[in-house]
């Protein structure tokens, strides 16, 4: 049987590089092997992106995008199609948790420097997927035409309009209309379903491969592939299959646990996943009291009404996003992890998430004038973060030693009776002893070094035809 | 920091001034309560169902929800010539409704308790008081100028709504029942908590399967990651 398999499978690997991928991207993939609870988000993404197709598929299959029924086949999915329930909640609910993952990803990178060289296009491959997300939560947003979905599209997309010359042509031509009406949800359809999801898959492919190019990054800053055994194999590094599928999996079961709380106990999440006001259907006349987007749009809306000129605030809501994507060159540091920064990168830091978390608070408030001048304070926090970035990171100085290499503390023996670990590794680890090095800073750590006697005594008792062999 | 916490606390306290508005009540109900859930259904079949429809639920999912026969079904709920495959329509023409009710026109209530809350509704419900200056003779204080009578009166009875002056603005302070009512005011809150009871229900009917679902998803989830963390200790437990 195995057999058979196995000459099955030599001939597919024989016409297709299937063995070849598997290898370079997940057996031989070497991460570095202290990854802590924020690496978890990446493969996180990846999991909601499946659940929103899979589930997305299956709701075109009952949806109609046609402004005359949109509502009501929202409704149907929801009482009449068996199941429908649980595929639209877990679509809406997947979209908040795409978020959620996906900032607390981003803020991964800000942590532990995984933007700087010389993984500066994987950070901008990702800003390019975030652009891609959130072109399609807005336009997917639209799709259950209710009172929120057409009035926040209507507001956002009348932004265009504030670009002079040709912005109220933009806008008309988005649109399709002078108002969002039955073409604009048509386009947004079409858009939604297979053009975004397209760009976004494949911006993710080249995410993806241009980190396994470079190699992951990690909390302590460690370039791993500096440090490779005579294998080529970087000697801080592991296999990401299977210690970091394993380590995945768990990841997906506790998220999955709180994904499944929200889903089945409190899908609207207090308004903020599902707003009351989306269960009336869109009407044109009458317009909602408080026009809010969602809320993982509500930083960029507070920046955009903070500003007092509509051309202004659209060009800062612009900015807001755009500047992410320098962020590479703005930091001027080449110290990586958060571990090893100096104090004003810290409280920059700090500043710059309550800032964002204020400003999403305050973007779901009506804009009262307190409201409007807490905006301004946070928006100018939010903005300074970067745009002083070169100033403070300049001559920066490291707290305390950086380290070249990964602590490898376990007990020798243990480590070679590992038995997943490249043979060559296994050699090395078994001819060598854990030596302890102290750096100027005080700080222990245990490298493995070559053991000459140990490998002389090896050798001895292979040639020696009465030589007793070690117990292991 | 200490400068910045204080900068939060004063936005938190000057953006919790800028929300007003009535007081709301909370109806103590429990969609598990079938019979509720039944007396709620008649009370919509005869006093909202004229005017406003529920388009969106089917009178068998109800049957099949609340355990009802497909007799009792059209004996209590179905008004008019219908099936029980049909759906909660009203009789009432849209343009002539539009005409009656000062040109709005009653909207359909299948996701009323989704888009108001079943606080506000209830709180609603009971708030009508005499005014003469209205068409309808009646206001509401949750819901100031509706163009809805309250066709609840000959349960409820009439009530005043009771004004005091404090700083120049008129501020509600309570009602003043007149007992012209089929029902106590005990019995009429339990009436429109049931009918509250329904509208949630009618707002979502899936509610009961995904509560009921819930429980055996998360108990299978906290085995799953139980089997998934020792799993990943066993691959884990040489390196450090």
């Amino acid at each position: 049987m195995s057999k058979k398999v196995s000459r099955v499978s030599e001939w597919i690997f024989w016409r297709l590089p299937v063995d070849k991928v598997w290898k370079e991207h997940l057996s031989e993939y070497f991460a570095p092997k202290n990854f802590n609870f924020w690496y978890y988000f990446g493969s996180l993404a990846l999991l909601i992106l499946v659940i929103q197709l899979v589930t997305g598929v299956v709701l075109t299959m009952f949806y109609k995008p046609d402004a005359a029924l949109a509502f009501d086949s929202v409704e149907y999915i929801m009482r009449d199609v068996n199941w429908g329930w649980l595929i639209r909640y877990m679509h809406s609910t997947g979209a908040s948790a795409f978020f959620i993952v996906v900032y607390l990803h981003m803020f991964r990178g800000l942590l532990y420097g995984s933007f700087k060289k010389p993984r500066e296009l994987v950070w901008i491959f990702g800003m390019l997927i975030y652009l891609c997300l959130m072109a399609e939560s807005f336009m997917g947003y639209l799709l259950p035409w209710g009172q929120m979905s057409y009035w926040a599209a209507q507001v956002i997309i009348s932004l265009f309009g504030a670009i002079p010359y040709f912005g109220e042509d933009l806008a008309q031509w988005i649109r399709g209309d002078y108002v969002i009406s039955d073409a604009t949800l048509n386009r947004f359809f079409a858009f939604h379903v297979i053009a975004v999801p397209l760009a976004l898959i494949a911006l993710i492919y080249l995410h993806v491969v241009a980190l396994h190019k470079v190699g992951s990054n990690n909390p302590e800053g460690v370039e791993i592939k500096d440090n490779k055994d005579s294998d080529g194999v970087p000697v801080d590094g592991i296999p990401f299959h299977p210690y970091y599928t394993v380590k995945d999996i768990l990841g997906v079961g506790v998220f999955l646990l709180v994904f499944s709380v929200i889903l089945f106990y409190m899908p609207e999440m207090g308004g903020f996943f599902l707003e009351r006001e989306n269960f009336i259907p869109a009407d044109t006349m009458t317009t909602p009291e408080h026009i809010v987007p969602v809320w993982y749009f509500t930083p960029f809306y507070a920046i955009l009404r903070a500003v007092p000129y509509k051309v202004g605030g659209v060009l800062a809501l612009g900015c807001a996003v755009l500047i992410l994507f320098l962020l590479p060159w703005l930091d001027r540091s080449n110290i990586k992890s958060i571990r090893y920064r100096s104090k004003a990168f810290k409280y920059a830091l700090s500043l710059f998430v309550i800032s964002f978390i204020v400003l999403g608070y305050l973007g779901t408030q009506p804009a009262t004038p307190v409201a409007v001048i807490f905006a301004r304070i946070f928006t100018v926090i939010y903005f300074g973060f970067f745009l002083l970035m070169p100033f403070y990171t300049r001559n920066e100085k490291a707290t305390g030693e950086i380290p070249e290499h990964l602590t490898c503390d376990p007990p020798l023996d243990e480590v070679i009776r590992e038995k997943h670990w490249p043979d060559a590794k296994r050699k090395f680890l078994e001819y060598s002893v854990m030596k302890e090095v102290k750096t100027e800073s005080g700080k222990v750590y245990k490298i493995p070094v070559l053991n000459f006697d140990a490998l002389l005594t090896r050798v001895k008792e292979r040639f020696s035809s009465t030589g007793n062999k070690s117990q292991k | 920091m200490k400068k910045l916490i204080g900068l939060m606390m004063l936005l938190a306290a000057s953006l919790a001034f800028a929300s007003s508005g009535v007081e709301l009540d909370s109806p103590n109900i429990d969609l598990e309560d079938t019979a509720s859930l039944k007396r709620g259904g008649e009370l919509f079949a005869t006093y909202c169902q004229g005017c406003h429809s529920a388009k969106h639920m089917r009178y068998s999912r109800i049957a099949s929800d609340l355990g009802l026969s497909e007799e009792v079904v059209k004996k209590d709920l179905i008004v008019g010539p219908k099936t029980i495959h049909d759906s909660m329509t009203t009789a009432m023409d849209s343009k002539e409704s539009a005409a009656w009710f000062l040109g709005i026109r009653p909207p359909d209530l299948s996701l009323i308790a989704r888009s108001r809350g079943t606080d506000w509704l209830y709180s609603y419900l009971r708030s009508f008081y005499i005014d003469p200056s209205r068409p309808f003779g009646v206001n509401n204080t949750v819901y100031p100028d509706v163009a809805m009578p309250n066709v609840l009166w000959e349960l409820q009875g009439h009530q005043k709504a009771v004004f005091r002056t404090e700083g120049g603005s008129k501020v509600f302070a309570g009602f003043e029942h007149e007992g012209s009512g089929r029902m106590t005011p005990g019995q009429f809150d339990r009436a429109m908590a049931d009918l509250v009871n329904f509208l949630d229900y009618v707002g979502e009917p899936s509610k009961l399967q995904r509560i009921a679902l819930g429980k055996y998803v998360i108990l299978f989830l906290l085995l799953f990651v139980f089997v998934a963390y020792l799993l990943k200790k066993e691959y884990w437990k040489d390196i450090h």
